[in-house]
């Protein structure tokens, strides 16, 4: 039956894939042409433009049924319509199979704003139990330096982000995988861990070497444990904040010298595969990096019974449009990576390269060449995407050249705004060294729908927040949150730590301020740039937007009516998390040019001035009579013992 | 300090202070204007040097290729301008787009307090437009400003040209560190003004605006632009803000730097600099260039579109392009050359501003007078004033019967509790009334000008100022016949009193004034300081109120309109002097409700009120 259903499916989706194909290049001679209304020309539609009109809902439809086969199985339906079939992900569990499994694709993303945007993911999954035996310690695609910071440190799972740059989600809509700018780093532990602040300072320490970065400047003084921002991804039931750590240093700079480490532990590092593409001088010359490390347990197949562990590293990268592209949309796998693909990388399994196209369904936004017949559907960001996809584990994607530089030109951009469903800024308000507010901005663009966010602030003791002073307010009201946990700060020790659930209403913008006051620090506090100013990481909003296909209102494309009546036809809502950009907060700075003259001057003050005034106050003053003359004694004398008073 | 607790040398010193007071006071005041004219002597002043690591031992490289096409945009602008008879919103909204920068907009409105006859406006509504060229992998943590202001009439046309150039190739470059905002701002200052309080969210003026979307996290630097005309013969820099506050020296001395290495004259004050230090000539343009800068900052208000940010604590400069008709000639390329490396200069910065001078005055732009070198001029006037003081306290504390023949020594009979409360009371009545003399001249003229309008054939404007002026002259002849209402005849124990409390008053006023805005604390001490150190009720009248009347704060004013013209060598005449002089006041205060400066409140609460204690006690009996 379901073989069955699967070359029908394939049938159709090759169907569906050639009328696009063919109506993608009557676009084009439409373009050539010149003129907008010659589709005549097309050959498919003959009997004119509304002929063509009602053509197109029939291929819509086809679309949608396609995509709900696609969905049971991508890659057989993507298979069947080429002849070879790919080595298949998950393969029936009769077939002995390795316990290590590797993955790795590449996503990319022409955005509306003329930039590019690529991610990769390499995932590396493998069926063991670090915290059972104490001992593994044959490792293949797994890398060692990982494994066995997870079975000393009782790590059940580790999030580790390096950015530079800050996400324009009002330019480029959401990320794959938001990370806020600087470095980020989230663990669960185990539950039978007894000491998790010495082992979580032990941890960042050897993160800190195997990343290369100062992670080790992670301390008690920067690190929260929020109770409900960040659950866990994996599998497990814990979920007692004792057991997170989160910390952000938004000051770390992210350069070279992080993805060389991170590009090593890919099992076939940067010699095959994708990874070849990861170029520093390239990666580096873009408008948006973020390099990211993900480990989690997860279930081991459909059952569930055994764990594996999921290692996730992903490298997402924005590039401009004017700063590579001289203006010229034009976007190639050489020009963005100085580099072609030859090969995927021999231990993957899997090794794809996904091109969005779901705006671009027509060719009227780019050109993609070499064309691919694969096709691929997913739901990503609650929004059903429309992929191209290159299969390099087959040899025909790299054609006759033996190279692969996918080619995508792109026919205009437009500089407006977009209106993300979600979106967050923050920035500090005010003027002067003693206070300052807060205030951070959250929009819901959502026409009708009101949804909950939940907001996590971690601020440093030496902005000393007034909590009474917090309010929250929408639409002019004021809004109560559902739910608020607040930490206090205690000076050099730990930081203020805010969590709220805030019901954000359809259309509005919601505005959180708080104030605060610059606390003076000692003097060895201060860091060797202290007019630079001091960073305060980004707030984080964590929720569960509704989806943009439930919100899906126009009546106007034809569906099956059945489909149509509840609004959540799929999942109704995605997880979306935002982060806000980091602050940098002068604080009152002494002249440390001049400590010379400062103790000069105390010193002149504190001798001179209060001295002598000391002395004057505190003297008192007598009139000294003036001694008497040698014979005037003797004759006193003589007074004296005659008993007459003294002259 | 054996000295002061020796009672005899105590003695000896205090006699010699007391005898020798007026002598002292004189050679004190000839020194103190002596130091401060020296100031402007090349060899007793220090050459500027960049102090600022990241931006002197630096090397850029300017590359800017497109001035012509700055200009044709300029024209378009020119001619949107027209067409829209303002702001040309859309169009600007458009280009900016077009050139790959996120654009938002904020609208502002302000009323003033009474319509301003020199821009000719009331109810302002403007504008604003600004695009942000984020910087690539920079977290929006800081950003640099450029804004070129949206002038009335053909002017400025060419800087939002220039502006819109400069951002278009600034877009291309992958080297930014820090945002970049491109402001055109409406209306000039009131439109910064709006920009500024919307940006950093703060009312201090209550203006109305609407809040802005988008912003890049703490602004380092800002420069604005301001240019008139297609070909320019040199730049001038605009350093005086409001209050007086000036920025930091070193972007002076990056302004100066590179205009030395693209070779474009550059100017301070409008005056070029020169080399011939030891002829006169060359003494007196410097001395005229500081002058210049003194009365600039003393007027306290800002002197170009950069003022307003220093109250943010934003380093800002105006760069103004003069056409002159000099022979030397700059295009449009060479001056966004100039910008450029400015700009990347200031994008290397790693620290704000803060290594070199915040107080300085500037007799040149290679030169420079630190607060160290500047401040003992004010101490020598400063000193006059305590000396005063002394003289008179050691008067009060020594027994009543060394009285000179002509002052009768009455009231032995009287109670010592009688006499102190009588002594309070002929003390606190001056004082309270010339303060609240003060209070009105600070409050009338506003609140007045609507019954004004009603009453005489004057314009608002006219009304406002002449308010002011009629509550001043008021004054002087309110306060000093009340007290012997109160107290009968004024004794000689209570005149001393007042006028030691006066002078001790002025020192701490004009002391607290010097060190925030020198050149107002000089200019006041320069006129008051002889009015505190002769006035008694025993000088002859008439003379003395004469020469009191034309020292008092607004004949200083008066005199320093005219002086100004002078150092511009634009003299005007009596009569058009007299009508500056009128909407000099009409500025000032609205420089005051608009923007926040606070000279018009520390004349009016403060120093007039002391100037009336003086007058007060010329009119003792």
């Amino acid at each position: 039956m379901a073989a069955h259903r699967c070359s029908f499916s394939a049938v159709l989706f090759a169907l569906w894939g050639l009328s696009l194909l063919t109506v993608a290049r009557g676009q084009e001679a439409t373009l050539e042409g010149n003129d907008r209304t010659a589709v005549v020309d097309n050959p498919e539609s003959v009997a004119g433009a509304a002929e063509q009109a009602a053509g197109q809902p029939a291929a819509e439809d086809r679309r949608w049924e396609a995509t709900a086969v696609e969905e049971v199985s991508p890659t057989e339906a993507g298979g069947g319509s080429d002849s070879p079939a790919p080595k298949p992900a998950a393969s029936p569990p009769s077939v002995p199979r390795p316990k290590d499994d590797f993955q790795e694709e590449l996503v990319i993303r022409p955005l509306h704003s003329g930039d590019i945007y690529t991610s990769f993911q390499f995932r590396t999954l493998w069926e063991t139990d670090f915290t059972r035996e104490n001992k593994v310690s044959h490792y293949r695609l797994f890398p060692k330096s990982l494994g066995q910071v997870i079975s000393k440190f009782s790590v059940r799972e580790l999030h580790i982000s390096f950015t530079q740059g800050y996400w324009r989600t009002m330019q480029w809509g959401q990320p794959y995988l938001p990370s806020p700018p600087g470095a980020e780093l989230w663990v669960w532990f185990q539950d039978s861990l007894t000491d998790v602040d010495g082992t979580w300072k032990e941890l960042t320490n050897v993160l800190s070497g195997i990343f290369c970065a100062s992670l080790n400047f992670i301390d008690s003084t920067n690190t929260v444990q929020p109770s409900a921002s960040f659950k866990p991804l994996g599998i497990g039931n814990v979920t007692d904040h004792r057991f997170l750590r989160y910390a952000t240093l938004p000051r770390e700079i992210v350069c070279t010298e992080n993805l060389t480490p991170w590009k090593k532990l890919l099992p076939c590092g940067s010699k095959a595969g994708l990874a070849v593409l990861l170029k520093s001088e390239k990666l580096f010359h873009s408008s948006f990096h973020s390099q990211a490390v993900h480990i989690r347990p997860v279930c081991k197949d459909d059952q569930c019974k055994t764990t594996s562990w999921e290692l996730r590293q992903t490298l997402n990268v924005v590039f401009d449009l004017h700063n590579s592209g001289q203006g010229k949309n034009e976007w190639s796998l050489f020009k963005m990576f100085s580099r072609t693909l030859t090969e995927a990388c021999p231990v993957a399994s899997s090794s794809k390269i996904y091109i969005d196209i779901t705006d671009n369904s027509q060719g009227e936004q780019f050109e993609l060449s070499p064309a691919t017949p694969l096709l691929s559907q997913a739901v990503v960001l609650g929004d059903r995407r429309t992929f191209s996809v290159y299969d390099l584990t087959q040899q025909i994607t790299f054609g006759t050249m033996r190279s692969l530089n996918l080619l995508i030109r792109g026919k205009s951009s437009q500089g407006d705004m977009l209106r993300p469903l979600l979106h967050a800024e923050r920035y500090v308000a005010g003027y002067g060294l003693q206070t300052g507010e807060i205030h951070t901005l959250m929009y819901n663009n959502h026409p009708y729908r009101s949804f909950p966010v939940l907001l996590l602030d971690s601020v440093p003791w030496y902005l000393r927040l007034y909590i009474h002073t917090l309010t929250v307010t929408s639409k002019g009201k004021d809004n109560k949150p559902s739910y608020i946990h607040y930490q206090p700060s205690k000076d050099r020790v730990r930081p203020h730590l805010l969590e709220m659930l805030v019901q954000l209403p359809p259309n509005s913008v919601t505005e959180v301020t708080l104030q605060f006051e610059r606390a003076l620090l000692k003097w060895t506090e201060y860091t060797p740039d202290p007019n630079h100013g001091f960073y305060v990481g980004s707030s984080v909003i964590s929720s569960l937007v509704p989806s943009i296909v439930a919100m899906d209102t126009n009546n106007s494309r034809e569906r099956p009516l059945f489909s149509s009546f509840f609004p959540s036809k799929e999942e109704s809502s995605y997880f979306v998390r935002v982060y806000t950009e980091p602050l940098l907060v002068n604080l009152p700075t002494p002249d440390f040019s001049m400590p010379y003259n400062v103790i000069c001057l105390t010193c002149t003050v504190v001798a001179v001035g209060y001295g002598s005034l000391y002395n004057l106050l505190t003297r008192s003053f007598q009139i000294e009579e003036p001694s008497p003359g040698l014979a005037k004694r003797i004759a006193n004398i003589i007074r004296k013992m005659r008993g007459v008073p003294p002259l | 300090m054996g000295l002061l607790s020796d009672p005899n040398r105590r003695r000896a010193l205090i006699s010699l202070l007391t005898r020798l007071n007026t002598p002292i006071c004189i050679v004190c005041y000839m020194a103190g204007v002596a130091w401060f004219m020296g100031l402007a002597f090349e060899p007793f002043t220090l050459r500027t040097y960049m102090s600022e690591n990241a931006m002197g031992s630096t090397m850029v490289e300017e590359r800017f290729p497109a001035g012509e096409r700055a200009l044709a945009t300029g024209r378009e602008f020119s001619a949107h301008k027209k067409r829209t008879g303002g702001m040309p919103v859309e169009w600007l909204m458009k280009t900016m787009q077009a050139k790959g920068l996120e654009v938002f907009t904020q609208r502002f409105s302000r009323t003033l307090p009474f319509p301003d006859e020199n821009k000719e406006r009331y109810m302002v509504r403007g504008t604003n437009v600004y695009g942000i060229l984020r910087a690539p992998r920079a977290p929006r943590t800081e950003a640099l400003v450029l804004s070129a202001p949206c002038s009335p009439g053909d002017n400025n046309n060419q800087a939002v040209g220039l502006l819109l150039g400069l951002a278009e190739y600034f877009r291309n470059q992958i080297y930014w560190a820090k945002d970049i905002i491109f402001l055109v701002n409406e209306h000039d200052l009131i439109g910064m003004q709006a920009w500024l309080e919307g940006y950093h969210h703060t009312n201090t003026t209550g203006m109305d605006w609407s809040p802005l979307q988008g912003r890049g996290g703490s602004i380092q630097a800002a420069l604005s632009l301001e240019l008139s005309s297609d070909i320019i013969t040199s730049l001038d820099l605009v350093l005086e803000g409001l209050n007086g506050q000036l920025p930091n020296l070193d972007l002076a001395n990056l302004f100066y730097a590179f205009c030395q290495k693209i070779g474009v004259l550059c100017t301070i004050q409008g005056k070029l600099q020169r080399n011939d230090w030891d002829s006169v000539s060359g003494y007196s343009h410097a001395v005229q260039t500081m002058m210049l800068m003194v009365m600039k900052q003393a007027s306290g208000r800002p002197w170009g579109d950069h003022g307003l940010f220093l109250r943010y604590h934003i380093e800002a400069a105006t760069i103004k392009g003069v056409n002159s008709f000099r022979q030397y000639k700059t295009d449009a390329t060479t001056i966004g050359r100039l910008l450029e490396g400015m700009y990347r200069k200031l994008n290397n910065l790693l620290e704000r501003l803060h290594q070199s001078y915040f107080f300085y005055l500037m007799p040149s732009l290679s030169h420079f007078v630190s607060i160290g070198y500047y401040m003992p001029a004010f101490g020598l006037l400063a000193v006059i004033l305590l000396l005063r003081a002394l003289d008179l306290w050691v008067q009060l504390s020594t027994p009543p019967q060394r009285t000179e023949d002509g002052v009768t020594d009455i009231e032995p009979v009287r109670g010592t509790h009688f006499k102190t409360v009588a002594d309070l009371l002929s003390l606190l009545t001056p004082l309270v009334i010339s303060h609240l003399t003060g209070v009105a001249l600070y409050m009338l003229p506003i609140r007045f000008q609507e019954m004004a309008v009603e009453h005489f054939p004057v314009s608002e404007t006219e009304a406002v100022v002449l308010t002011a002026i009629a509550v001043y002259t008021a004054g002087l002849a309110l306060p000093h016949n009340t007290h012997r209402l109160l107290s009968g005849e004024g004794t000689e124990q209570g005149w001393r009193v007042l006028k030691l409390v006066a002078v001790l008053y002025l020192a701490v006023l004009l002391g607290c004034t010097a060190l925030i805005n020198f050149s107002l604390g000089f200019i006041l001490a320069l006129t008051l300081v002889p009015v505190a150190a002769f006035v008694t009720p025993h000088v002859p009248k008439v003379l003395s109120a004469f020469i009191l009347v034309i020292l008092s704060p607004a004949c200083t004013l008066l005199f320093s309109v005219f002086f100004f013209q002078e150092l511009q060598e634009m003299p005007i005449s009596f009569q058009d002097g007299w009508l500056l002089f009128l909407s000099v006041i009409s500025q000032g205060i609205l420089d005051h409700s608009l923007y926040g400066s606070l000279v018009y409140p520390l004349i009016t609460l403060l120093v007039y009120p002391c100037w009336l204690l003086f007058w007060n006690i010329l009119f003792w009996n």
